[in-house]
């Protein structure tokens, strides 16, 4: 069946009108995993039992003429970072690689009373620190739209399942940009919604400050219809908000009206854009312009500094939340230690790869006493800064418009800078919604030359997720979607 | 110099275990004794993405603790964390009040010598005890009950000078957690703890000296003792031309000497910073007054009303009020006599010492000891009765006037009953009273020691006295 071409909703009422049983959408998906995941690497952990039996109930209740959530009977994955009761929940990391939580995160928990069938767990970047999900302490995911490509991440095994057909959506975390950034580079949808609107509650914790889960998809009402299932109050996470829109699908489809939408000049100007991602977000200004919204032009000033803030800050919360990978109480514990001293020093040597221990180190310096005013205060105030000047902007603008990444997917084990990109400035558009707190969407814009997905990026103030997704779905309505990457070849 | 001319400078952090239902920032329960691991869950043991999330009755007790030692209670605080690794703290981290504690600037006052001596108390922070290591000759088990259990600490400026003055305010904290109900102050089970900052100086210099902290004693005794061992080291040292170090030290209970544990170079950076899965504690008035009405008479108040209803010396009232549980007892007994003052003195002298650091229920039935008091009062008994009574007492319960009656107890007051008595005692016993006609006073004690024994002790001896007296002299 093909099932790729359908988007959720689709998917929702074929199975409502028994066009096809969830039994025949899940063993579909599978045989797309068995036929891809050989080369395109998304998952760790496949849970294909779990799966049917969860399609078999869905098909009984339905039968039986019970009404469902529209997510009942359709498989999706989630990133190895949120905790599933019983089965093993890795953090791509060896440190974790047989931990099996005895808790649900509260993501999952709510899906599956929604009655989503879980395919697996999908690859990431270890504790979610990094950029291309190759810091995974079992193997690469490759991109769907060129397999010699990274994913992006730390979410890319959530964005290659997608954009694979290996699962009809999947949940990412983003910290920095990481449901945003390989939603990008492999032509999807993906959504940081307003901080706390999601509970982090089970969700591995990098930066506390900063994590959100985020809904990842192939179309925009997809979007907004998983931020729909997801964005519950939780008493049990202490940053956990209220949402204020009943329905995400419905706000996205109010009338596009005028809306007002800046555009960071100095962005497009400064020459770190490559000219094929420039020329995408120009022709997406020139669209919403068309079609009546306002563009004014702003200034960022903030942005140069968020980069060293959030670095700082994610570092320094990660050092504090990496602590108690320890060797003790769960977790890999060295066979070689002897001594207390040991049991700390060879478990976390063994178990954590080289990233997270570089974000380790930083975090420990940036917190030591000697330097906890330079750096820490100073980059909590930064944020500060960042915040009023996002509030500024939004006093005149609904949602401003900017690149997801200056350049598009790079090759495995090579960096932004192989295309003429930075390496450090490559995802700094990605940073200020994760700084305020504030909702931001990823939006596939067009294909390169090359064929490479590029994407924009809509940021809006808190709880401003309806506005995103109708300015998106405007542009995906008038565009269509991105065509499916090809078959891959083994 | 000698070491009378030096005086010792000390500060104390106080930790206060409170006794909340549940944990501090998870529903897990906080019963003591447990078995090991039995009351934990994903937040407590840190698992991966395990959120805290505040328990409020733990704000409560700590408004509760500030409104009594006259703190500021402050309308936003925070949570930061103490990174440090040890088995004990599965995340790795303690959470605490750092910066910003939610009650700061108050004070208690507590008797010292003649006067009274007011220690400041700098701020009350909330924090999360750790777990417990248990050694065995195979290993080391970890029970994580404790992890997450709710503690206070209160930190006091250094202003009490003697070890007398550090222990009662050790004993007016603990009665102030008593009486609010925030804890239940045991020592020997941890509830209490005291970390002492000592320094010393000439009497009279007003710079402090260079301070050492001796951690975790933990009873009063161990306070007192570890404060004088340290202070004589101290004033020694000085003394024999050497300097203090500040460190960090131990009280060993077996030699009574304190010894090091680290210096000040080894300390820990904690790499402290506001814990970003909180959120910062508000507290409105209303809350404050809420909790204000909650809170029943402390010891300066009763202490007061004490001295004006029944009478009693100053010593006295401090004495009965510096403990909850001695305090109500006495409450509870003195509404069952018309004799307060002989009530007091009963506890004073013979009940006191059995309301020990960790006493939680009465020793003796507080009605019975209302009616004994009575006995005495009427004079029905007399002193050497009533503490024979009273003994009894303690082992059971029962109707000390019954009782009187049963065993023909009464005092006899009854001069007639006595005469013959009297007369007999002076008989056998000339010597004596020729003693104490020749100016030897204390050789009466024999005449009626003869007569107090004939009675089996019955006789009023006040009365005896006189009588023997009238009887020789005229």
């Amino acid at each position: 069946m093909d099932y790729q071409s359908m988007q959720l909703h689709q998917l929702a009422d074929g199975l409502r009108a028994r066009d096809f049983s969830s039994r025949e959408l899940t063993e579909a998906v599978f045989s797309t995993i068995e036929r891809k995941e050989p080369v395109i690497g998304a998952y760790i952990t496949l849970t294909r039992d779990l799966a049917m039996r969860q399609a078999d109930r869905v098909d009984e209740l339905l039968s039986a003429g019970l009404a469902l959530p529209p997510l009942a009977g359709i498989p999706g994955a989630l990133k190895d970072n949120i905790a599933t009761s019983g089965i093993r929940t890795t953090n791509a990391s060896r440190m974790l690689a047989d931990f099996v939580p005895p808790y649900d995160a509260f993501v999952w928990r709510i899906l599956k009373q929604q009655e989503m069938v879980l395919t697996g767990k999908v690859n990431m970047d270890e504790f979610a620190m990094g950029h291309s999900t190759e810091t995974s302490a079992f193997h690469v995911t490759r991109n769907p739209y060129d397999t010699t490509r990274v994913p992006g991440g730390s979410s890319g095994g959530s964005a290659a399942a997608v954009a694979s057909g290996e699962a009809c959506f999947a949940l990412g975390t983003d910290t920095g940009g990481s449901v945003r950034q390989p939603a990008t580079l492999c032509g999807i949808v993906g959504m940081r919604p307003t901080f706390g609107l999601i509970s982090r509650r089970g969700v591995t914790s990098f930066s506390s400050s900063l994590d959100q889960v985020g809904p990842m998809t192939r179309s925009v009402r997809d979007n907004a219809l998983l931020l729909d299932a997801l964005a519950f109050f939780d008493r049990k996470d202490a940053q956990s908000v209220e949402r204020r829109s009943d329905s995400f699908v419905a706000a996205m489809e109010e009338p596009f009206g005028q809306p007002v939408i800046g555009w960071p000049q100095a962005y497009f100007e400064s020459g770190d854009l490559l000219d094929d991602v420039k020329h995408q977000l120009e022709k997406a200004r020139d669209f919403f312009e068309l079609i009546g919204a306002r563009i004014v032009p702003i200034d960022l000033e903030m942005l140069d500094a968020c980069m060293a803030a959030y670095y700082i800050l994610s570092s320094a919360e990660g050092y504090s939340n990496m602590n108690r990978y320890d060797g003790i109480h769960y977790g890999h514990r060295s066979d070689h230690a002897e001594t207390l001293e040991e049991i700390y020093t060879l478990s976390r040597s063994e178990g954590l790869g080289a990233e997270v221990k570089r974000r380790i180190l930083l975090g420990c310096f940036a917190l030591s006493s000697d330097n906890f005013d330079a750096f820490y205060m100073k980059a909590a105030k930064v944020r500060t800064m960042v915040v009023r000047e996002f509030e500024e902007v939004f006093r005149t603008c609904d949602a401003i418009l900017t690149p997801v990444t200056a350049t598009p997917a790079w090759h495995l084990g090579t960096h932004p800078e192989e295309l003429g990109g930075n390496k450090y400035s490559n995802d700094r558009f990605t940073l200020p919604p994760s700084l305020t707190g504030m909702p931001a969407l990823a939006v596939p814009a067009g294909l390169t030359d090359a064929g490479l997905p590029v994407g924009m990026q809509l940021i809006g103030p808190r709880f401003s997720e309806g506005t995103l997704y109708r300015l998106a779905a405007a542009y995906e309505d008038a565009h269509g979607l991105l065509p499916l990457p090809g078959e891959v070849k083994a | 110099m000698s070491i009378t001319d030096y005086e010792s400078v000390i500060g104390l952090e106080v930790h206060v275990e409170l006794n909340t239902t549940h944990k501090a920032f998870c529903e897990c329960s906080t019963t003591f004794g447990a078995p090991p691991n039995s009351q934990v869950c994903p937040v407590c043991l840190a698992m991966p993405g395990a959120l805290p999330v505040l328990n409020r009755e733990v704000v409560d007790f700590a408004i509760k603790a500030g409104i009594a030692t006259h703190c500021t209670i402050e309308p936003v605080s925070r949570f930061d964390r103490k990174n440090y690794f040890y088995p004990d703290l599965p995340k790795a981290y303690q959470t605490t009040q750092n910066d910003f504690p939610i009650c700061t600037n108050g004070y208690v006052d507590v008797a010292s010598g003649d006067g009274i001596r007011r220690i400041r108390i700098s701020q009350i922070h909330m924090e999360e005890d750790a777990g417990k290591l248990m050694h065995h000759s195979e290993g080391t088990e970890i029970d994580c009950n404790r992890c997450g259990v709710p503690l206070l600490e209160i930190v006091s400026e250094p202003d009490a000078r003697s070890a007398e003055e550090a222990v009662a305010y050790l004993r007016k904290l603990r009665a102030i957690v008593r009486y609010t109900g925030i804890s239940d102050g045991k020592m020997n089970e941890g509830s209490l703890r005291c970390d002492v900052n000592l320094s010393v100086r000439k009497k009279g210099e007003e710079a402090y000296g260079t301070r050492v902290e001796i951690k975790n004693i933990n009873s009063f005794n161990f306070v007192a003792r570890a404060i004088e061992s340290e202070f004589k080291r101290q004033v020694e040292l000085l003394e024999s031309g050497g300097t203090i170090v500040q460190e960090t030290r131990r009280f060993d209970e077996k030699t009574g000497q304190t010894y090091s544990m680290r210096t000040k170079e080894d300390a820990a950076d904690y790499r402290y910073f506001p814990d970003p899965d909180l959120v910062p504690v508000r507290v409105t008035k209303e809350e404050v007054e809420a909790i204000r009405k909650t809170i029943p008479r402390m010891a300066d108040e009763r202490k007061a009303s004490y001295m004006v209803t029944y009478q009693l010396t100053p010593y006295e009232a401090e004495r009965l009020t510096e403990d909850k549980e001695m305090s109500d007892f006495f409450e509870d007994a003195v509404a069952h006599t018309s004799y307060p003052k002989i009530l007091v003195n009963l506890i004073l002298a013979d009940i006191s010492p059995l309301f020990t650091e960790d006493t939680v229920e009465y020793p003796v039935n507080p009605v019975s000891l209302g009616a004994l008091s009575d006995l005495l009062g009427e004079d029905e008994i007399n002193s050497n009765t009533g503490r024979r009574i009273l003994k009894s007492l303690l082992e059971n319960d029962f109707d000390p006037k019954a009782y009187v009656e049963e065993h023909q107890l009464a005092q006899i007051n009854d001069r007639s009953v006595l005469e013959p008595i009297v007369q007999a005692a002076i008989a056998t016993n000339k010597r004596a009273v020729k003693d104490y006609l020749g100016g030897k006073e204390t050789a009466l004690r024999a005449v009626i020691g003869f007569a107090m024994k004939a009675t089996q002790g019955r006789a009023n001896p006040l009365l005896v006295e006189e009588m023997i007296h009238e009887a020789i002299v005229e």
